[in-house]
């Protein structure tokens, strides 16, 4: 399978790629880690007539700290998250999440920031940009603009980015002491997306759950956070009562759709059990038992 | 399409080929280059046949556009062989017997061949996740983990 026709442009700044997807407009397709946009390519659903490849471009890859955020560049490689020695101190869920991401060779091409973009309800980055509470920083021809991950995501493969914009950095905040996380998935095999998954970031003070986010892969259009399970647990001591509680708060929101699988029944039951274990595991890590 | 020359290392050897922009990497060191030991076997980024190493990294080269290896260093199971010597990893999987069909081997080789620079010295439960990207209808695997497991020994004690 050979993808259409195309021009192929292979910038070397920021600055080039936004003038050529200015010039193209919706003619022309970025290319990350090509690994959703090659096979839409090579079945047709995606001909576009440029592609503006962002792998040579130095400034989208690294990992830095400073204000006490991290700050992802876009380009930086799913192994790259895996192996920074900066996110397993300071921001564990991210590794966490992405070494659960495909098979090795794919998170060598993987990026988190094509992952974020291309708003698959599959993806995984997503519902952890919505527990970790991060922002994402887009450059346009107007200049920058800072979006936080909430509300981001409009629908399946929609997303406030416009078609002449980058996203350049992610931004996550230093994870506190007593924070707590964990990133559960239930997928039938290596290389495919969850049948359902659920981020957990949870903040614990004295026995009592201070803070948290709870967000869902692939039961809906788009990556769900469970605001009314947060709110059931905030405040509170764990119980088995809450628990209980909250994942029923968050099942309630899930909207799958029905495929190989499972059937909407089995995908909300495992978005529930993917909560529940999620929920314990942070919750042990941020009181030293995990 | 206007054709585009591309420039590249392909076992350690100067390469300067002439390829459509839509081209896969797969397809022209196959095709255009003649060194068919990487495989395709399902061309979406699942089976991993067409593993090979693309500037240090496992890349699976049918979800890699060729144009993207310009400038780079290709290795593929071919560039294994040096003074007409096996690699430690091919005695491995002769010697533990670690294919059947032969198909998924190149792959199988290439993938284990970095995974191994990552991880001289893993344990079982790292070679099986480190391989995670490879299928293979025959074996069952377990000589192929075997055959990585000889090989990391082999190669600790070279």
């Amino acid at each position: 399978m050979i993808p259409p026709e195309f021009e192929y442009h292979r910038p070397e700044t920021i600055d080039q790629a936004l003038v050529l997807l200015t010039q193209h407009g919706e003619e022309a397709k970025i290319l990350a880690g090509g690994h959703s946009l090659l096979p839409l390519m090579k079945l047709r659903f995606a001909e576009p007539a440029h592609l503006v490849d962002l792998n040579f471009i130095e400034s989208l890859r690294g990992i830095k700290e400073s204000n006490g955020l991290i700050e992802i560049a876009a380009m930086t490689t799913e192994s790259q998250l895996i192996t920074s020695p900066l996110l397993l101190d300071k921001c564990p869920l991210i590794p966490d999440a992405a070494s659960q991401i495909a098979d090795p060779q794919v998170r060598s091409r993987g990026t988190i920031g094509g992952d974020i973009v291309h708003a698959d309800p599959g993806n995984d980055h997503p519902a952890i940009m919505l527990a970790l509470e991060a922002s994402f920083v887009i450059l346009g021809s107007n200049g920058e603009r800072i979006v936080p991950a909430s509300g981001f995501f409009l629908g399946a493969f929609d997303t406030q980015l416009e078609e002449n914009e980058i996203l350049k950095a992610i931004q996550v905040p230093v994870s506190v002491a007593g924070s707590g996380h964990a990133y559960c998935k239930l997928k039938r095999k290596t290389g495919d997306f969850a049948t359902a998954a659920s981020a957990v970031s949870l903040v614990v003070e004295g026995g009592v759950c201070k803070k948290i986010n709870i967000a869902l892969t692939n039961v809906g259009a788009t990556a769900l956070k469970a605001e009314a399970a947060e709110s059931i647990l905030t405040g509170q001591t764990l119980s088995d009562l809450l628990m209980e509680k909250a994942v029923e708060k968050a099942m309630a929101i899930c909207d799958p759709a029905e495929d190989l699988r499972g059937d909407r029944e089995y995908k909300i039951h495992m978005a529930g059990e993917m909560t529940r274990r999620a929920i314990r595991e942070a919750f042990a890590k941020a009181t030293g038992g995990g | 399409m206007a054709k585009k020359h591309i420039s590249f290392t392909l076992n350690r050897q100067n390469i300067d080929v002439l390829v459509e922009p839509r081209e896969l990497l797969i397809h022209v060191i196959r095709e255009q280059l003649q060194k068919t030991g990487s495989h395709i076997g399902c061309e979406t980024s699942h089976c991993g046949a067409c593993t090979l190493d693309l500037n240090g990294q496992s890349v699976k080269a049918c979800t890699v556009l060729a144009v993207q290896a310009e400038g780079g260093e290709v290795l593929t199971v071919e560039g294994l062989l040096q003074n007409d010597k096996l690699h430690p990893l091919q005695e491995a999987f002769m010697q533990e017997h670690g294919l059947q069909c032969g198909f998924c081997t190149p792959g199988m080789l290439m993938r284990a061949y970095r995974f191994l620079q990552e991880n001289p010295q893993p344990t079982e439960a790292e070679i099986r996740s480190g391989m995670a990207g490879n299928l293979c209808r025959c074996t069952g695997y377990q000589n192929i983990i075997k055959a990585v497991q000889t090989a990391a020994k082999n190669m600790a004690s070279a």
